[in-house]
């Protein structure tokens, strides 16, 4: 098997084929190349649209709410400006105050209509943003899960997981705080400057000649904190590893006394990771005050200059007043940009790897036009297949392989000659590079999903238990499946005993991962799970290697009966499976070697025969 | 509880750690970390106290100007008035941007320092405590806990006294400038306080459901994830993807719910200083009519209404905060506080012969009810090699973890070259014996890295003569040699790859004393062969304690203690063993009772 270490691969540059940057191959990258960044952006924004798409004409309403509610925020001030200009002069002069009720009531007016209008946009934009987030979920997941198990070996659980978590999540927090804060912000900029050159056309330029800076600011900003932020995602994704690495291997770092190392490892990390947040916090240092500075110079211009237009009476203190609230309402919100702004970045950064690994396309594809295959009989061939794992030498150069129904078949040879491979092929885990697999006469590519994994099941030694009870376990692959019908699997494959010891049985919980099973137990769940399943075609790679000789025994005694009447390949490092099969394959460097009826195999000089012999003197 | 302890000798999952007790006891023990940061912090207060009063300031000399020269139409008094709005306006952002930037350095501080204090700690607790919580667990604690501590106590804490000070000072201000209009702002301010803080209550609690229900779904991600193969094998893809989506509603449904209950309150938040804008604008006004107030004053109180919401409407966040810092706090204190069980002693053996006696040892899981081991006596002579055969079960694995003190004895004692091994210190004890266990644990490092982890100063030749005797010279030919780098984050390698990479780890700088958990089960049969003919090399001058399921492994021993139950009940020589003890025999005699036609002979 082939793999590349991340840190030794070093980054493309400009101008390399877009192919290569195809799916996740960008993620944890730290140097990618101009054009590269452009197409990963095109390709994030292409998946935002499409999950935006069905909800075109929610943010339509969105958007109108926004607006109106906006616009009675506006009026606020305003409001307050003509109580001042128009309201009290007249009380002055003794004639009532039915000017200043009426403009009361109208800031009245505005502050509900806001409200209403405000309480709508968060809730309908909470609601299409919940709906993003679930689409997102589902399409990731399943999509993961469609995808080979040949991606799955080059991309870790680990990643699999921080797809689904942290990097929906970052988007939520998007969704939930940001989205809010950039429409009020923008609607906010250009409200506000249209209002105040309306109020006063000389006293709203002056105060809006701060502008310029204050974008070219916020750009600068934006820049500076992209690049921070980028830089503290990948060192604390580094502690992370780091942590649950040791965390996980606790027992070899305590018995090998690595602790002292690891503290030292760990520190810098730590550190790298303080350093990357210090230069962050420090931008964000820099960025709010100087909103603050630009805000507070430009209430002091207007104080200066609009106190000096209102002595010459060309403005009201009205309007003075007005220019004030304007600009606490406009500066306000520009200071949480930069919490948007992280929100923004760390969201992008999902989108962007999750749009790679919704990009990644199955390399085992689903049949267009699917056969059917009504009662399998479980007649395998191999009719000329070559295989080799991506870009990696060739595996299997060449092999024709015919296994008439009902046989059960031994495969063994020493580790990379191309067992586990022929297994996977049967499986169609792989799909093969030249050549067909075929079951019953019908190349398995030809074959939908259920149909194939009905009919071939593989048990390998790594029995993953899920969550739930120990009869939920052995239903898995068959979950219509009757309690008698799970008892009597389970007492087929010698794993009723120990179940029965267990306080509740079958309907005992297994734990996380099946944690509170031994490896033996866990295998013998993962037996009746098969053989409930009652697959035409079983493969069981290296499926006894962790049970106990008893168990082993026990196993191997049912096997016998559960093969009996579907074909079987067995894949064993040990020759005590071999026992029971009809015919033994040797394997070596991807080819068959031997091929026959054990006891033939044994009489020759072959490699069989001293592997026998090796295999007998082990016992003693 | 159905614990195999063969397989989990370290406790049992389902045992959560204490109940949640909230209280700032344990966010105040955490104040010795910002020790070194007193001065800094002292100019951030400092700082961010005459901000306050800089910002509060302001609206009163835009009363003055319009009251004074605008009023009088006096130009001469307004210069010195605008350039001190000025003034004051540059000093608030000055004094904001001391205050954040004097603060980051104490409060990163802060952070790291105890993560480091933390990962110690995690690194010298033993099995028993690691058994019990999940990495995931520790990692929450090192990671979300820490930043929830750091922004508390960076931002939290200052805001909380900044804001009450800001809301007193500007109340002050109000009353005195015209005590009937400040007292109906006073007022107004009460019904935001006491809805912050009940709403921020239903906000926690809904929020923690929604995490909860995250938890869910990132557990059921984790298994689709790690279970692949198996959900393949079986078809069941659109079976996990109905449970999947299940959950992945429910979080809609509860994340809907508190959107709802924001939006209501936010609303609300923004109601009331906009309604109270209203009346100070309609009161002010009359009053202004009346002549009891001037405009300028008028115009101040609007401005400082407005100033006043962020302070109020903030405190039941804040307080939310506080809260939430404090079940941190009281999180990352709980891992601190636990005393490690297993501390070394201070003795060291200057020359170990590597003899090793159990006597009369005991061991049960903390609140387990049947002991795992008892009544074991041992005695490996040294040099002596003995292998331990037992069924399933039978506390193997448990028994070769007390040797290293991975976990240690209920009862009895565990002795090499007659001390017994809590006397010793640690890493004297853990020099003298080494482990290959049964699931190898290779790190996301160089190959050379992950061999030398107990020896960092072996030498080429060293390494060499380890991979020959494990029979992983292979890793010369990883594409960097020895220095790829291989694990989790590197290039993966296969069961047995790693379990002679594992095995080259404990022979590494010759121990005396040799544990071997069941090491070679993932080798074919010709590496396994060639293995043990280089194991018994390195067996005949070290102590050996062998776990074994086959009888191949059992070989490389000069005799065999057979465990039952969590007892010796034979020990002896392989051949007698099989001769003597049928229970012996139907554990490793692999074709004791075929049927003679089914065997191939």
């Amino acid at each position: 098997m082939t793999g590349t270490t991340a840190d030794k691969t070093t980054g493309a540059t400009a101008g390399e084929a877009t192919d290569r940057w195809r799916g996740v191959a960008a993620e944890d990258k730290e140097h990618i190349p101009e054009t590269v960044s452009l197409l990963l952006r095109t390709r994030s924004r292409r998946l935002l649209g499409d999950l935006l798409r069905p909800h075109r004409k929610a943010i339509g309403v969105l958007t109108a709410v926004i607006v109106v509610s906006n616009a009675a925020g506006l009026a606020l001030p305003y409001l307050v400006k003509t109580g001042i200009d128009s309201g009290i002069p007249p009380m002055t002069h003794g004639r009532g105050a039915g000017t200043l009720l009426t403009i009361v009531a109208a800031i009245v007016a505005a502050a509900l209509t806001q409200a209403v209008t405000r309480q709508a946009f968060l809730q309908l934009s909470g609601r299409i943003g919940q709906d993003i987030l679930l689409e997102l979920r589902r399409r990731v997941f399943n999509h993961f899960q469609r995808l080979s198990l040949s991606f799955h070996e080059k991309y870790t659980s680990g990643r699999v997981i921080a797809r689904l978590t942290s990097d929906v999540e970052a988007i939520a927090e998007l969704l939930d705080s940001g989205f809010d804060g950039l429409v009020t912000a923008v609607l906010t900029l250009f409200g506000t400057a249209a209002m105040l050159l309306v109020l006063d056309v000389h006293l709203g330029l002056v105060a809006l000649l701060p502008l310029p800076v204050l974008l070219l600011f916020t750009r600068w900003f934006r820049r500076q904190s992209s690049a921070a932020y980028r830089r503290t995602r990948e060192t604390v994704a580094l502690v992370i590893v780091h942590f649950v690495e040791s965390m996980t291997g606790i027992r070899a770092v305590q018995a090998f006394r690595r602790e002292p190392r690891n503290q030292e490892i760990f520190e810098k990390l730590n550190a790298d990771y303080r350093d990357a947040n210090t230069r962050g916090s420090r931008l964000v240092a820099i960025f709010m005050p100087g909103i603050k500075l630009i805000g507070n110079v430009t209430v002091a211009i207007v104080l200066l200059y609009g106190g000096w237009l209102a002595v010459r009476g060309t403005v009201t203190v009205g309007v003075l007043a007005a220019f004030l609230l304007y600009l606490r309402q406009f500066y306000e919100p520009m200071q949480e940009i930069s919490q948007f702004y992280n929100a923004l970045q760390s969201a992008g950064a999902a989108l962007e790897k999750l749009s790679g690994v919704l990009e990644e396309q199955p390399d085992v594809a689903e049949p267009r036009r699917p056969a059917t295959l009504a009662r399998p009989r479980g007649a395998l061939r191999f009719d000329a297949v070559e295989f080799a794992y991506a870009g990696g030498p060739p595996v299997l150069p060449r092999l024709d392989l015919e296994i008439p129904s009902g046989q059960t078949v031994a495969v063994v040879g020493t580790t990379g000659a191309g067992k586990t491979t022929l297994a996977k092929l049967i499986s169609r885990f792989y799909d093969p590079v030249t050549g067909r697999v075929l079951l019953d006469g019908l190349d398995l590519r030809d074959l939908d999903e259920t149909t194939l994994r009905r009919h071939v099941v593989m048990v390998t030694q790594e029995n993953f238990l899920f969550t739930g009870t120990i009869a939920d376990n052995i239903r898995f692959g068959r979950p219509e499946a009757s309690m008698a019908a799970v008892a009597e699997a389970a007492e087929a494959i010698g794993a009723h005993e120990f179940v029965a010891t267990l306080p509740d049985g079958y309907q005992t919980q297994v734990g996380k991962r099946g944690g509170r099973m031994s490896a033996g137990q866990r295998q013998l769940v993962a037996f009746a799970r098969a053989f409930l399943a009652d697959p035409a075609v079983l493969i069981l790679d290296e499926a006894t290697s962790s049970l106990d000789v008893p168990s082993e025994r026990l196993v191997q005694r049912a096997l016998r009966t559960i093969l009996a009447d579907r074909t079987a390949i067995i894949i064993a490092h040990r020759l005590s499976t071999v026992e029971i099969a009809e015919r033994v394959l040797v394997m070596e460097g991807g080819r068959v070697v031997e091929d026959g009826p054990p006891e033939h195999l044994i009489t020759r000089s072959g490699r069989f025969a001293r592997l026998h012999q090796a295999w007998l003197d082990s016992l003693a | 509880m159905a614990s195999d302890p063969d397989q989990d000798p370290y406790g049992d999952p389902d045992r959560r750690p204490g109940a949640r007790r909230l209280s700032w006891r344990s966010l105040w023990r955490l104040r010795s970390y910002l020790r070194p940061y007193v001065r800094v912090l002292i100019v951030s207060w400092v700082a961010a106290f005459l901000g306050i009063a800089a910002g509060t300031v302001i609206p009163l000399v835009g009363k003055e100007i319009i009251d004074g020269p605008v009023r009088h139409g006096d130009l001469g008094a307004l210069l010195p008035l605008g350039l001190l709005a000025l003034g004051l306006g540059i000093a608030e952002a000055v004094l904001t941007f001391v205050r954040r930037w004097s603060q980051i350095g104490a409060v990163l501080g802060l952070e790291t320092a105890l993560r480091d204090d933390l990962y110690g700690q995690l690194q010298r607790l033993p099995m028993s405590f690691h058994g019990e919580w999940q990495s995931g667990q520790l990692l929450s604690r090192a990671t979300t806990d820490l930043s929830t501590i750091r922004r508390f106590l960076g931002f939290g804490v200052l805001f909380l006294v900044m804001n009450v000070i800001q809301l007193t000072a500007v109340i002050i201000v109000l009353l005195r400038m015209y005590w009937p209009l400040g007292l109906l702002v006073t007022a107004s301010a009460v019904p935001i306080v006491a809805i912050s803080l009940r709403f921020e209550k239903r906000y926690i609690g809904i929020s923690r459901q929604v995490q909860d229900q995250q938890g869910d779904l990132a557990t059921l991600v984790e298994e689709s994830a790690v279970g692949i193969r198996t959900i393949k094998a079986f078809g069941r893809r659109r079976h996990l993807y109905e449970t999947f989506d299940d959950t992945a509603r429910k979080i809609h449904g509860t994340s809907l719910a508190k959107v709802r209950l924001a939006s209501r309150f936010f609303t609300f938040l923004e109601v009331v200083p906009n309604v109270t804008l209203a009346m100070v604008l309609l009161l002010g006004a009359l009053a202004v009519a009346h002549g009891s107030l001037t405009i300028g004053t008028l115009v101040a109180f609007t401005t400082l209404v407005l100033q006043l919401v962020w302070p109020v409407a903030s405190l039941g966040y804040i307080l939310a905060m506080g809260q939430e810092a404090m079940t941190s706090a009281d999180r990352v204190i709980e891992v601190l506080d636990t005393v490690p069980e297993i501390t070394g002693g201070t003795r060291v053996i200057e020359e170990p012969r590597g003899h090793l006696r159990f006597e009369g040892v005991e061991f049960r899981f903390p609140g387990g009810d049947r002991p795992v081991l008892r009544d074991v006596w041992l005695d490996v002579a040294p040099g002596e090699t003995v292998a331990i055969v037992g069924a399933t079960g039978s506390g193997k694995t448990t028994l070769t973890a007390l040797v290293p003190r991975l976990c240690d004895v209920t009862a009895g004692r565990v002795t090499i070259d007659g001390h017994d091994v809590r006397d010793l210190s640690l890493p004297a004890l853990r020099s003298v014996v080494a482990t290959a266990f049964e699931e190898p644990t290779l790190f996301s490092m160089s190959v050379r890295e992950n061999l030398t982890l107990g020896h960092r100063h072996a030498t080429d030749d060293d390494i060499r003569e380890a991979l020959e005797i494990a029979q992983a010279t292979f890793a010369y030919d990883l594409p960097w040699g020895l220095d790829t780098r291989i694990g989790e984050q590197g290039m993966s390698l296969s069961g047995g790859q790693r379990q002679r990479l594992a095995l080259a780890r404990a022979v590494l700088g010759k121990p005396r004393i040799l544990v071997l958990d069941d090491t070679l089960s993932a080798l074919d049969v010709e590496t396994e062969a060639l293995v043990e003919e280089a194991l018994r090399r390195v067996l005949a001058d070290a102590t050996g304690l062998v776990v074994a399921h086959r009888a191949s492994t059992v070989l490389l021993a000069d005799r065999v203690a057979l465990l039952r139950d969590g007892t010796i009940t034979h020990i002896g020589r392989h051949p007698d063993l099989l001769s003597g003890v049928p229970e012996y025999r139907a554990l490793l005699a692999q074709d004791a009772d075929l049927d003679p036609e089914q065997a191939v002979r």
